[in-house]
């Protein structure tokens, strides 16, 4: 399989990469992809974070969940759950990226982009 | 030595240079070479990833971090794990729409730089040779242990077999020896937990309760505080464990693997699901050989308590469970020395020495050549090295490579991506202020300087109080980029918007 290569290709002089950027379709895409991508990662890091902060800085994590099952084990294994969580809709909602990025490329690059 | 053990052992060895003389005949351009011509799929470079990164630090280190310091050995799992968010969600699909070979061709999208493009494969064989150097004087002192050779012997085999490994099947061999080591690998872990958690009707709450009383430290071995006991040096590991992975050449690299955005994103899918099982394993191995072995005898096997999790193996197995643990650990060392030779062969073979130096215009024989080359030089000079460093403490040299790469790789990938101002001046002062600042504070830290004898590298105070740097290392590679930028007036906005486009559509045309 030949790798494409990228700007040393001489195509490049074809395509006006600014307009396509300026693009209501382009700055839509860009948009969602904000939209969605800064909150869900603030928040993935502020509840990371907030794992070593709290056994750093106090120890109410040390009660008991059930048993002999701490609250630090709940929250460590629920950083776990969070990570598969954030993976399967990120999954599901970048398809539609894939299909608006798809668009923009045959709209207004034409043919000869691959997805 | 075992019978059973040297079987294993010389079956590992044979599968793997089976798949090397395949790879071999399948390797004929510098893409296969690097990247295995871009043509494996999502799950195959999930696995792949997998067995990249989960290194015998992961397996060994944190079943036994897990095994003597209770649920402070945990944090090294979650950190690791947690990273691959910061990789699906901001860096795997734009690099794979904009770069080739390296993260140096990634960063030169937009910018055509030679100084860049230099400075960026510095920060690369700075890393991988860290990396290398922790890995391989952690295996030598380790298949010491599992197979009774000498220290030299072992790094010679580990060494020998990787550069085969490179030198002949390039990219290809490499992912799937990695591969298999990741099915091998998940393969124990399932079989070993499982017969743990057997032991109490995989009652996790009745294992929780025995465990309290099984170790010197009581109660105190479920909470946190055992081992990180100063507030914002855990802090400070955690946050170049989650940045760091995202800035790794030898993760990195592997996404140049599949053929677009989409395939990248399902190989971190996969890894992520992969890792995070192992993960979790990981605690009932720990736990385990807690029950089972004990703290003193893990201790007086290996002070680093590396040998927990094949003696918790032997204590509940027997002797087939301990050979095939240890050669598990065998293949594990393997796989990510081999990727490890192959991204800083990449740095110098490509980087170095096609563009810098052959300004692109060097030959495909020329290419090929110089990868082979490369890739022998770094596996010499890393088992050189390694042979030298047996009596020293270079564990910290793993969280060193990541905190390197969280504060040098991180803030130019993101930049180059996201930053509309940002210009060759501000990816040169990120790079080289993010890799100098962590290998600076690191030198005067309390890895490197300890007054107990033995602790660290050399007796003395340290002058930083923080083992791992990059609390401070991570804001200055940012600050740096941002500084050296805005003192620049270079700005290209063409160049920036075709970027855009191309990170975020994938057009390649």
């Amino acid at each position: 399989m030949a790798q494409p290569k990228l700007s040393e290709e001489n195509k490049k002089a074809d395509v006006d990469f600014e307009k396509v950027l300026e693009s209501s379709q382009f700055k839509k895409l860009m948009q969602n992809k904000k939209k969605f991508i800064v909150p869900l990662t603030i928040f993935f890091l502020i509840f990371y974070f907030l794992l070593p902060i709290s056994t750093s800085y106090g120890t109410f994590l040390n009660k008991p969940f059930i048993g002999d099952i701490t609250w630090a084990w709940v929250y460590a294994i629920s950083q776990f759950i969070m990570v598969w969580t954030i993976c399967t809709i990120y999954v599901k909602k970048a398809s539609s990226f894939d299909k608006e990025a798809d668009d923009i490329i045959n709209d207004q690059i034409g043919k000869g982009g691959s997805a | 030595m075992d019978p059973i053990v040297v079987i294993l052992f010389v079956a590992i060895v044979a599968l793997t240079l089976v798949i090397t003389y395949y790879a071999a005949k399948q390797t004929k351009s510098t893409g296969d070479f690097y990247t295995a011509g871009g043509g494996l799929t999502g799950w195959q470079n999930g696995l792949a990833i997998a067995g990249d990164y989960l290194s015998a630090a992961s397996f060994l280190g944190i079943a036994g971090a897990i095994a003597l310091n209770g649920f402070d050995g945990f944090f090294y799992s979650i950190g690791f794990l947690i990273a691959y968010l910061v990789v699906l969600l901001l860096v795997a699909e734009p690099l794979r729409n904009l770069g080739k070979y390296t993260l140096a061709d990634m960063i030169n999208s937009r910018f055509d730089a030679k100084k860049v493009r230099g400075a960026a494969a510095l920060s690369t064989i700075t890393i991988v040779l860290f990396y290398m150097i922790a890995q391989l004087v952690g295996a030598g002192a380790l298949i010491q242990l599992l197979f009774d050779i000498p220290y030299w012997v072992a790094v010679l085999i580990v060494g020998v077999m990787m550069t085969i490994y490179v030198l002949f099947g390039g990219m290809i061999a490499t992912s799937w020896v990695q591969i298999v080591k990741a099915v091998l690998l998940m393969a124990g872990m399932v079989i070993v937990s499982f017969m743990v958690l057997w032991k109490f009707n995989f009652n996790i709450g009745a294992m929780f309760t025995e465990v309290k009383q099984a170790t010197s430290h009581g109660e105190n071995f479920l909470n946190p505080g055992i081992k990180y006991t100063n507030p914002l040096g855990t802090i400070s590991l955690m946050l170049a464990l989650v940045l760091g992975t995202a800035g790794l050449p030898h993760i990195l690299m592997r996404f140049f693997t599949v053929k677009d955005a989409k395939t990248a994103r399902s190989s971190v899918i996969t890894a992520t699901w992969t890792i995070g099982i192992f993960y979790i394993l990981i605690v009932f191995l720990g736990f385990g050989a807690a029950l089972y072995v004990g703290e003193s005898e893990i201790l007086a096997a290996n002070p680093g308590g590396n040998m927990a999790a094949p003696l918790l193996a032997e204590a509940i197995g027997g002797n087939i469970l301990f050979a095939f643990i240890s050669a598990v650990a065998f293949a594990t060392i393997l796989a990510v020395v081999a990727g490890l030779v192959l991204s800083g062969a990449s740095a110098f073979a490509h980087d170095i020495y096609g563009e810098i130096i052959k300004k692109g215009k060097a030959t495909e024989r020329q290419q090929m050549l110089a990868a082979r080359y490369a890739a022998l030089g770094v596996s010499v000079f890393s088992i050189v090295l390694s042979l030298g460093a047996q009596y020293l403490n270079v564990a910290f040299l793993v969280s060193l490579a990541f905190c390197i790469a969280a504060s040098a790789n991180l803030p130019v990938i993101l930049y180059t991506v996201y930053w509309k101002r940002f210009n060759t001046n501000g990816a040169i002062w990120a790079l080289l202020t993010g890799l100098f600042s962590a290998l600076i504070l690191v030198s005067m830290s309390p890895s490197v300087f300890s007054p107990v004898e033995g602790a660290a590298l050399f007796v003395g105070n340290p002058i930083f109080p923080l083992d791992n740097p990059a609390l401070v290392s991570v804001p200055l590679g940012f600050l740096a980029g941002y500084l050296g930028t805005v003192f620049s007036k270079e700005y290209d906005f063409q160049r920036y918007a075709e970027v855009k486009v191309r990170a975020n559509t994938g057009y390649r045309g």
